[in-house]
């Protein structure tokens, strides 16, 4: 009776009793859910293209924004030039992927790609301590022109926090999405990847060239995850326990399809709202730390339910 | 020439379903298990210690991942953790029943694993491949925060780690500071070999084949009569028996201690590459693959001493995960199906040569 009260009355209760405390957060699980589903648009990019799960999206939200910083502090490069280099850096990266591990692999299990992403994933994990050093780094937030600082808004009898970076995050994100989605829908080559991401074969007899595709999706996955690495950047450090928010992108992917982009974002927010709102009013019941499992739980419940995830293809199987 | 399975005639059923209906691989596998047997009377402690002790535990539990993932076909990422529940329920029944033999409590505590497995199973019936895959991280994450926060699994000590009594088994330690690394191997060399050969008869029987059927095509093995739900939980209960069997050895026999660390995401990881470069559906892929992506590190970390330049440990360490994630790449480009593919490549030559068209 008293664990039933625990989990049905009181939290909700504190809701209403403080109602700024649930707006605040609220706003901070909708930017952790937007920069969940930056890692997770990273990933479709890939996968729609060309089947493969890519591990590595995680390290190189890492690699990128680590690149970006070194660059800037240790070889003493000015931000926006650092930025360029970062951006060139991923494109060489692009292009490495492609021809070294990606066409070597073509058409084999998914598993023996998955694997070879993990492999991805040590190689940078270690080229970036190699380079870079591997302690935390804070990101050079200012010098990239990005506002810092908060504002308080007054409201619902309390006040709430909203950080300027948060903001300048959200609509960062916004417009590299809404910036994918014309690439996608209106240039000639997003046009061929929507053509690949439908049908390799169909694709190839037209004349596209899948290789160049995938490079390009490659590049396109490498700037979104520099971008993700300078937000979540500018929240905390930089440091390769970036990794294991990377992981909790595997549980908004599985929640919003491996194929869709709305989806991505949709998961994101679901799981960047839910895990927040449940850490803070129902967390307590089961000893804390409950972030930590929540959203792949709440993955595989959803799953049990809709197996191809809430925007993904309908799965029809044929012996 | 040298591995010509001509003349070998079968006379009898007992024959014909042997596991090793070929004289050279009889004598092979004998020569390998005398050498296992003799190898601490020759080798050093930290031969014993640093490499053959967890280099058989974490074939045991390749084995383990390789029923689930090489024979029936579910992708999982979560073995850190059932080798997590073996170990943890282990160490529960040591600490309750003091007076029963720890090696009785070892292979018990599988079955905890197993019963643990078979839950984070039940989605299998629904989901596959790759978002089966993501949904045994739940299994991960959560069994990884329940061993932090429910205290009665580590009997409330402060530090959260579990520490191994001192066990004896014929008067000899062989759990705890005192047992001698030799009395430790040979416990676990016994383990290994009566688990493995438990495995490779249970795989080529009845269940094993419904497995490779599921992983084949699991529609076509439904329509003709294989229960999914039998097959599948059945591989996830075994696949997770063996995993909590090598987790329990892995603190009781190798680490003496262990904290969550021990089981996390990493571990499950490195067990897969073990399943995956050493072969997935092959049980000496998997001791080869874990030999190979245990020892690896080792190698690469002792490199730069062997060439004669210094380099700190730091720097040592973050070259030879590069170095470990290229070498790992570059096997999968040369050879997918890993190790046990060589080595059958390798017979077929051994078995022409010198002639190449024989």
């Amino acid at each position: 009776m008293d664990l039933l009260n625990q989990i049905f009355i009181e939290p909700f209760i504190l809701i209403a009793d403080i109602p700024d405390l649930f707006v605040q957060t609220i706003w901070e699980g909708f930017v952790a859910g937007i920069l969940y589903a930056l890692i997770a648009l990273g990933f479709v990019l890939i996968f729609k293209a060309s089947g493969v799960f890519n591990f590595a999206q995680g390290i190189m939200v890492v690699f990128a924004a680590l690149a970006l910083v070194s660059l800037h502090t240790k070889f003493g490069v000015p931000a926006w030039l650092a930025l360029l280099m970062a951006i060139a850096l991923m494109g060489v990266l692009a292009i490495g992927i492609e021809k070294i591990v990606l066409r070597p692999l073509v058409g084999q299990p998914d598993a023996i790609l998955l694997m070879a992403t993990i492999g991805l994933t040590l190689f940078l994990q270690g080229a970036g301590e190699t380079i870079f050093g591997g302690e935390p780094q804070s990101m050079i937030t200012e010098e990239l022109g990005l506002p810092t600082g908060s504002t308080d808004v007054e409201m619902l009898g309390g006040r709430v926090i909203f950080q300027h970076i948060d903001v300048a995050a959200i609509v960062i994100a916004g417009l590299m999405v809404g910036g994918l989605a014309v690439f996608f829908s209106k240039t000639r080559i997003g046009r061929a990847l929507r053509a690949v991401a439908d049908d390799h074969q169909a694709a190839l007899s037209v004349g596209i060239s899948l290789n160049q595709i995938w490079v390009i999706v490659w590049f396109a996955a490498g700037i979104v995850a520099l971008v993700t690495g300078i937000m979540w950047g500018a929240r905390s450090d930089v440091s390769f326990a970036l990794e294991v928010i990377a992981l909790k992108a595997l549980a908004v992917l599985i929640l919003g399809g491996f194929t869709s982009i709305p989806g991505a974002i949709v998961g994101g927010l679901i799981i960047g709202i839910g895990e927040k709102v449940f850490e803070v009013y129902w967390g307590g019941i089961f000893g804390g730390g409950v972030e930590a499992w929540f959203a792949y739980v709440l993955a595989l419940i959803f799953l049990l339910f809709r197996p191809q995830g809430l925007f993904g293809e309908k799965i029809i199987e044929r012996v | 020439m040298f591995y010509r399975e001509a003349g070998q005639f079968k006379t009898n059923y007992k024959a014909d379903s042997a596991i090793f209906p070929i004289f050279q691989d009889r004598m092979g596998l004998t020569l390998i298990v005398a050498v296992a047997f003799i190898i601490p009377l020759f080798g050093s402690d930290f031969l014993i210690n640093s490499f053959m002790i967890p280099f058989l535990i974490f074939s045991l539990a390749a084995i383990g991942l390789n029923i689930l993932t090489g024979y029936c076909g579910q992708l999982s990422l979560g073995t850190g953790a059932f080798m997590g529940v073996g170990a943890y329920s282990c160490y529960k029944l040591a600490t309750i029943f003091p007076d029963v033999n720890i090696l009785i409590h070892i292979l018990l505590s599988g079955f905890f694993a197993a019963g643990v497995g078979c839950v984070f199973g039940l989605p299998s019936l629904r989901i596959k491949g790759l978002y089966l895959a993501i949904t045994t991280l739940a299994a991960q994450f959560f069994l990884e925060w329940a061993f932090i926060r429910i205290p009665w699994l580590y009997n409330y000590n402060d530090s959260g780690a579990i520490e191994v009594p001192q066990r004896t088994l014929f008067s000899v330690p062989i759990t705890g500071a005192s047992a001698t690394p030799m009395a430790r191997y040979y416990v676990i060399l016994a383990l290994v070999i009566g688990l493995t050969w438990i495995a490779s008869n249970i795989i080529r029987g009845r269940i094993g084949r419904s497995w490779m059927m599921i992983r084949d095509m699991d529609i076509a093995a439904e329509l003709m009569g294989i229960k999914p739900l039998n097959a599948k939980l059945s591989a996830f209960a075994m696949s997770s028996y063996f995993c909590g069997v090598a987790g329990a050895l892995m603190v009781f026999m190798w680490l003496g201690a262990a904290e969550v660390e021990s089981f996390d995401i990493n571990q499950s990881f490195d067990i897969l590459f073990m399943v995956i470069i050493g072969g997935m559906g092959s049980l000496i892929g998997c001791f080869l693959g874990a030999a190979f992506i245990f020892g690896l590190p080792i190698f690469v970390r002792a490199m730069p001493d062997m060439m004669g330049f210094a380099m700190n440990s730091a720097t040592a360490d973050h070259v030879s995960r590069m170095v470990i994630g290229g070498l790992i790449i570059f096997f999968l480009i040369v050879e997918p199906h890993g190790f046990a593919r060589l080595w059958q490549i390798t017979k077929e030559k051994l078995r022409t040569w010198p002639f190449p068209y024989a």
